[in-house]
């Protein structure tokens, strides 16, 4: 079981310079345990305290962002492509006014 | 440490020229250049998913699309920009947490003021921003160019390169 996982730049520090490292896991959730075992400390920068995929990060498995796919529930295989990108967002108004604005 | 932005003039205004456009939606892009030069080379406008005029995010899998092409030419985001409609050309708080690209500048304009658009450019790292020197290459010996454009910066000079005239 065997996964390729293409890692950002500001990520790199954990892998120590690797822009690609190998994992395994039946879903997303366990591949990044997975990661976290190999580069402690990773999964931190994905993962809020509450569990869930943080929203500055974007991750697809082949191509498909994971959001469509189920999250962290999505499903892998071996030889599945997973790729983590910092999302680009951001704006004039502040988080917390912006999240009571919608609801 | 001090920072500097070299950023060509044809590729700034259409930068301006863009958030022009956009206003009052926030307009963003990135500007790729080759991994280590420094030097921002090819324009790629973003679509603002948000679509409002307080954020902004690049969509997903259009993300996905250019930072592949980047990669298959040896390229890395150089400039990360995006404008803000009624406020000042500095990273709201909102820009900082997001900030994942820690080599990029991050380009700020506002086009709060119809007459005069402020350009100004930052380094964020782990959530402290440092405000950059904006160098102009090529542009040229327009008059209106400097009052076009204003600039926050530290030291407060400005520096223009302009082209060898034979």
């Amino acid at each position: 079981m065997s996964i390729d996982v293409r890692i950002p730049t500001i990520l790199r520090s954990f892998t120590g310079g690797a822009k690609a490292v190998q994992g395994s896991g039946d879903t997303l959730a366990d591949l990044l345990t997975d990661l976290d075992r190999q580069y402690p400390g990773i999964k931190g920068r994905l993962i809020t305290d509450e569990g869930a995929l943080h929203r500055f990060v974007n991750v697809y498995v082949n191509d498909e962002d994971v959001r469509f796919l189920g999250g962290l529930d999505a499903k892998l295989n071996s030889g599945d492509s997973v790729t983590i990108l910092p999302a680009v967002a951001g704006g004039a108004l502040a988080f917390a006014a912006a999240h009571a604005l919608r609801g | 440490m001090y920072s500097v932005l070299t950023i060509d003039a044809e590729i700034l205004e259409a930068i301006v020229a863009h958030a022009r456009r956009d206003h009052p939606d926030e307009a963003c892009g990135v500007v790729a250049g080759k991994i280590g030069s420094g030097r921002p080379e090819r324009l790629v406008e973003m679509e603002n998913a948000e679509r409002s005029s307080t954020f902004y995010r690049f969509d997903s899998m259009e993300q996905l699309r250019v930072w592949r092409e980047m990669d298959d030419l040896d390229e890395e985001p150089v400039v990360i920009y995006h404008s803000h409609t009624a406020t000042e050309a500095y990273p709201s708080r909102t820009d900082i947490s997001y900030a994942g690209e820690p080599g990029a500048h991050y380009l700020l304009v506002s086009t709060r003021d119809p007459r005069v658009t402020e350009v100004r450019s930052f380094s964020i790292v782990e959530g402290t921003v440092t405000e950059e020197q904006v160098n102009i290459v090529n542009a040229g010996v327009d008059p209106h160019a400097v009052q076009r454009y204003l600039f926050g910066q530290s030291p407060t000079t400005v520096d223009y390169e302009c082209p060898a005239r034979a």
